[in-house]
């Protein structure tokens, strides 16, 4: 076979440049935040839903990417290899999102209704023993040490066989994902019932969990394609070629169909059986944010079905690109309509300037904790075993 | 006229050094036999790239509007039925449905489709040459009518590039 002329890498350096885009983008968001408080008043709700939000996107992009890597580390797959960096940086992000908790704790009694149930509440008061603060604080502690640890310890290992490799880390990289699988499955549920369905919580569903999992493993792809794709541009992994954004397609295009069918399978249990405890989550939605409700599904479902179809879209870097963009502004707008018509209600939650404002803060900060990870060590894994293979595979 | 050369190779880069020598001679390959598939082949040999996906695609349209449209009939005309007062025309409890007949269509056309295709499945009569190839031979075949060189300078060509027991068929085929 003949080989393609893969041009030199381009080291990358956070420079001042970047640097300097990723301070204006912090202070887009701090303006919409302060033009929110001060200058359009908006209620205390709709500003700690909106941090609260933020807070939970920026955690799910890491985790999303954590999960990735380790399902891929533990399936022992070798493609992923010269994008491996990226996810463990984005995972790196996972101990300082519990900063932007800490910010929007505070607003814990806007949020949840739970935090100051009345006696008459009887649904709510049978529900204490597990949502009540102490244990949900110690709770949310267990998940973050957890995660931390996961993130923080195997992206040491996996640095570690740069300088001296050895078959002992790839073994303990797998070992250590599949610790991580088994803990992520209960974590990642709780969580997802803690911090987004007890919002509503009177409301519950089966499988919750699953949808807001899938739903943040579909906007990690995302990030990571479009991450992959200018890094790419920039020459800082060149053996990246169309197969990587070939299989990075297939995630999305595959998990967005995945994410679909929960939409689907909780929608339509719930419709079928008609009980009002159950149907409150979807009149309320339905009835105050129909358009939005309805565009939920075709931005995450619709379009990415349609437009990464074919094998040539999945290898062309611009559609993929714009598609990736658009499912990963279409899961903001799913955690929206998870949070707001709960935690803010229908008369005041509008996507307004702090809606589309303060994300740009939470973007800039993830990045930089990315770059600056992505820095410190080499963007590919050069001494992992299947780097050549990574380097060389085809897509049949 | 219309003989037939094949030779047998024994390990994948071997098979692959010889398409890419006889290619070089400039003859053309008739068919290579092989007992799994060998990566990098199908683009050695310059083969277009499958239609299967265009046939999924179709026929997992035709599933999902046939059933769409039956379960559509059953439940407003054939045999309406109320479940829990819900509206004889709901296409949300068509979906499911539609979702299962599409994703039958679409596999059992592109499992005929290819029987079809690569004819294979009840009734075909496969024309082997050596019943090594579905063991653990590699076979290249030539054939005179597509080349301009001759039976025995085909057979020369493939020795060349180590084939084993280079054999050759007279007649139509």
């Amino acid at each position: 076979m003949e080989k393609k002329e893969i041009p030199d890498a381009v080291p990358f350096r956070f420079e001042k440049k970047l640097k300097l885009w990723l301070a204006i983008a912090a202070g887009v968001g701090v303006i919409a935040l302060l033009w929110a408080v001060f200058i359009e008043q908006a209620p205390a709700s709709r500003i700690w839903a909106n941090l609260w939000m933020n807070a939970l996107m920026f955690l799910f992009l890491g985790l999303g990417a954590l999960f990735f890597w380790t399902v891929n580390t533990l399936g022992e797959s070798s493609w992923q290899i010269n994008i491996q960096r990226i996810m463990e940086s984005m995972g790196i992000t996972i101990p300082f999102a519990v900063i932007f908790f800490i910010v929007a704790f505070p607003g814990m009694r806007n949020l949840f209704e739970w935090t100051h149930t009345g006696q008459l509440d009887r649904l709510l008061q049978e529900k204490t023993p597990y949502l009540n603060i102490p244990f949900w604080m110690f709770r949310l502690a267990i998940y973050f040490a957890l995660w931390s640890f996961f993130a923080v310890y195997l992206r040491k290992i996996s640095v570690k066989n740069d300088f001296e490799p050895h078959e002992k880390y790839l073994a303990r990289l797998r070992s250590t994902s599949g610790w991580f699988m088994v803990i992520f499955a209960i974590t990642s549920f709780m969580a997802a019932w803690d911090w987004l369905m007890s919002i509503d919580a009177h409301w519950f569903s089966t499988l919750y969990g699953w949808y807001i999992f899938s739903g943040m493993f579909v906007a990690a792809v995302a990030v990571i394609i479009l991450i992959t794709i200018a890094f790419k541009k920039f020459n800082i992994l060149p053996n990246v070629n169309e197969e990587h954004l070939h299989d990075l397609g297939k995630y999305l295009f595959g998990f967005s169909i995945f994410w679909a069918y929960l939409w689907l399978s909780q929608y339509l249990l719930i419709w079928y059986s008609n009980i009002p405890e159950e149907t409150v989550y979807y009149v309320e939605r339905i009835e105050h944010f129909n358009s939005l409700f309805y565009l939920n599904l075709i931005v995450n479902f619709t379009v990415p079905f349609f437009a990464l179809m074919t094998r040539n879209s999945k290898r062309q870097t611009t559609i993929l690109a714009v598609v990736a963009l658009i499912v990963l502004l279409g899961h903001y707008l799913d955690l929206w309509l998870a949070i707001m018509p709960g935690a803010v209600g229908h008369e005041a939650a509008k996507i307004g300037f702090l809606e589309i404002g303060l994300p740009f803060f939470y973007l800039a900060a993830f990045l930089a904790i990315f770059f600056i990870s992505f820095e410190k060590a080499k963007p590919v894994p050069e001494n992992h075993p299947y780097f050549i293979e990574s380097s060389e595979y085809e897509n049949i | 006229m219309g003989a037939i050369v094949y030779g047998h190779f024994t390990d994948e880069p071997d098979l692959l050094k010889a398409v890419k020598e006889l290619q070089n001679k400039g003859i053309r390959i008739a068919d290579v036999r092989t007992p799994f598939p060998v990566h990098g082949l199908d683009k050695a040999l310059k083969y277009r790239r499958s239609h299967l996906p265009k046939v999924a695609f179709i026929a997992g349209v035709a599933g999902a509007v046939l059933m769409f449209y039956f379960q559509y009939w059953v439940f407003t005309e054939g045999w309406p039925l109320n479940f829990g007062g819900k509206p004889y025309f709901s296409v949300l409890s068509f979906i499911p449905g539609t979702f299962e007949i599409t994703i039958l269509f679409a596999a059992f056309a592109m499992g005929i489709a290819f029987l079809v295709r690569s004819n294979l499945g009840p009734g075909s009569i496969p024309d082997i040459l050596d019943e090594n190839v579905t063991d653990d031979h590699f076979q290249i075949i030539l054939s005179e009518k597509e080349n301009r060189l001759s039976e025995t300078e085909l057979s020369e060509a493939l020795s060349a590039t180590g084939a084993l027991d280079v054999k050759h068929v007279n007649g139509e085929k």
